[in-house]
């Protein structure tokens, strides 16, 4: 490679760097606000503010999910890495809410760190597969 | 190695001809696959067992996110070619990629919208993802009117090529947007290092249509590429003589 070529290439590449660093630096100065939700583990340890409006995100607990037979008020439990959280909402749950699935809801925490949504997101994961596979996964779950 | 095949694709008169053998081949494999991949992803492909019919706008959804991402790193090194070694063509590829990548971004953007609403019962949320989509889409728009906004054809060139060369740090925050931080859009399904997590019988169907949707670029990168080509090259000879001839 000729010398002024070379000299360009690294130009570039320190332009690159430059900017990556510049990227990087931002990014962790705004790390909090670029998360899009606490999750449990957040809500439970304090990093979340009470009685402020925010996100928070985890799986649905199978088993826990209880509705009030009066209103549309729901309470389950969501977790991610073992946290749990308590969750209230009262609404029209989404058609892809699902015991053992994700979702994202914005609302307050109260004092004893209980969550009462006020909207509710379901969050879809990776998994993609026809019924029939899930029902076999189903069957031989219950079987063993 | 032998280089001179390289060199003469440089030269836009050869690259002219080349193209032009090519062009038929692409378009033609590109429809077949095309078509085989969204037949057999829309109307064959089993339901999913928890979003029924609405995942299979992921055969479009999925196709358009990557060309976005992958044409936008094209661009990039396009940029570093005009500005490293001046090509000419370097530069008129930059041209040409931009507004078919930008479309192929704002289909990602509407397709992943649409599915949103039934999915996760939103349009649009501001998570890293999303987010760093749209930006991506203002890149390139911002591309586009940059070259639209110098009249001189070098000094845009050399504009384009480092705005191009700058934006490429979005690139890996679109692609680990879902690792580094909580979002709401899911990680990814198709994965270099692992087993893709998706049945077989439509993961097939997926990457047919990727494969045909990079072929279609292509074809339309050449096809744009050659009457840009003409465009510039218009008071030579070789251009005179293809036309007037």
């Amino acid at each position: 490679m000729n010398p002024v070529r070379r000299q360009r290439l690294l130009l570039i590449l320190l332009l690159l760097a430059g900017v990556g660093l510049a990227t990087t630096l931002a990014l962790f100065a705004l790390k909090e606000n670029i998360n899009h939700y606490f999750s449990p583990n957040q809500m439970t340890s304090g990093e979340a503010p009470i009685g402020q409006r925010i996100r928070g995100g985890g799986i649905v607990v199978p088993g826990s999910l209880e509705r009030n037979p009066d209103d549309l008020t729901v309470t389950f439990k969501m977790e991610t890495g073992g946290t749990e959280v308590e969750v209230v909402y009262t609404g029209i749950l989404p058609d892809l809410f699902r015991e053992g699935q994700g979702i994202v809801g914005t609302g307050k925490l109260d004092k004893n760190r209980r969550f009462i949504a006020d909207e509710l997101l379901a969050k879809h994961d990776e998994n993609y597969m026809p019924p029939e596979v899930q029902d076999a996964i189903d069957k031989a779950h219950n079987a063993s | 190695m032998n280089w001179t095949f390289f060199h003469k694709l440089g030269s836009p008169k050869w690259f002219y001809d080349i193209s032009g053998r090519w062009l038929p081949w692409l378009a033609t494999i590109s429809a077949l696959l095309m078509a085989t991949g969204l037949t057999w992803g829309l109307l064959f492909a089993p339901p999913d067992y928890l979003q029924g019919n609405s995942y299979r706008i992921i055969f479009l959804h999925v196709p358009t996110a990557f060309l976005a991402s992958a044409v936008y790193v094209m661009m990039a090194c396009a940029g570093a070619v005009t500005l490293i070694w001046r090509v000419k063509l370097a530069d008129v590829a930059l041209k040409c990629m931009a507004p078919v990548g930008a479309s192929f971004c704002l289909l990602a953007l509407i397709t992943g919208a649409i599915w949103g609403k039934p999915t996760w019962g939103t349009w649009w949320v501001w998570d890293a993802r999303l987010t760093s989509v749209l930006i991506l889409l203002f890149l390139y728009i911002g591309v586009i009117a940059l070259r639209g906004a110098i009249r001189s054809t070098t000094t845009a060139a050399k504009a384009c090529a480092v705005l191009s060369i700058v934006g490429v740090v979005n690139i890996p925050i679109i692609k680990f947007s879902v690792q580094w931080w909580n979002t709401l859009h899911q990680g990814a399904t198709l994965k270099l290092t692992e087993k893709p997590a998706m049945a077989p019988e439509m993961l097939w169907p997926l990457l047919i249509s990727i494969l045909a949707f990079y072929l279609f670029f292509t074809a339309v990168l050449l096809l744009r590429m050659r009457t840009e080509i003409l465009n510039r090259e218009r008071r030579t000879q070789w251009v005179q003589q293809r036309l007037g001839g």
